[in-house]
């Protein structure tokens, strides 16, 4: 999938990746596509309900080993 | 206007305020206006970790010379065995790269997450405010804490 910017977050555990994630999503543009690595089996389930409670859009997520990889787009 | 959210830090133990600033820092991550209102043993979170608390009085001196505080000094509320267990709780936390209070407040205070330390229990315990931290935004009673709750979509006691 295409992504604008990616932020890293394997070994991360929460609330590292959604803290760090409403952190880079601020510096990208609306439209703009925000790829997240995370490692922590959490962010699955936190990840689309952090785009629910803010409004972002959740545009696909991608597994890999035991790494995900979360498609967060910027509509904000 | 942003949704509130509100926590009551009650209890000054390691594991408990773990929790709290996660949930304090989730809520700023989705955009609402946290505040955390830390009372009675909660003050020992937002204590300077250095120097000593000055007090008069003998049974306050005891009090907060057995009662320090800091968030380096924060004990386990289970399994603490004196200072072992949260030795080895620091550890596998260290292991897997979680932050630690210490961190976790900072991060929270620079998510604009907003301190408040209780007045009455201050005044109780003979503490002033050169015993906490700078980031404390507002030192205030239970009107401040209800005027923020009573608009908060979620309140929480820790």
């Amino acid at each position: 999938m295409k992504s604008d910017a990616t932020l890293d977050c394997v070994g991360l555990y929460c609330p590292m990746p959604i803290h760090q994630t409403a952190n880079k999503l601020k510096e990208l543009k609306t439209g703009q596509v925000l790829e997240i690595l995370a490692s922590d089996e959490g962010i699955k389930e936190d990840a689309p309900a952090w785009c629910r409670a803010t409004g972002n859009e959740f545009v696909g997520m991608e597994e890999k080993g035991g790494e995900t990889k979360v498609y967060i787009k910027q509509t904000k | 206007m942003a949704e509130k959210m509100t926590l009551i830090v009650f209890s000054g133990d390691m594991d408990k305020s773990l929790a709290a600033f996660n949930v304090a820092i989730g809520g700023a991550s989705i955009g609402m206006e946290v505040s955390m209102f830390f009372t009675f043993w909660g003050l020992n979170v937002i204590k300077k970790n250095e120097g000593p608390t000055k007090s008069k009085g003998i049974m306050r001196k005891m009090l907060n010379f057995m009662n320090r505080g800091g968030a380096k000094r924060l004990g386990l509320s289970k399994f603490h065995m004196f200072g072992m267990g949260k030795w080895m709780m620091g550890k596998l936390m260290k292991d897997v790269r979680s932050p630690s209070v210490q961190e976790l407040m900072i991060m929270a205070h620079q998510s604009g997450v907003k301190f408040i330390a209780c007045t009455n229990t201050l005044g109780m315990m003979g503490l002033g405010k050169e015993s906490f931290i700078p980031e404390v935004d507002s030192y205030a009673g239970v009107a401040t804490y209800l005027a923020d709750a009573k608009d908060g979509r979620i309140n929480l006691f820790v």
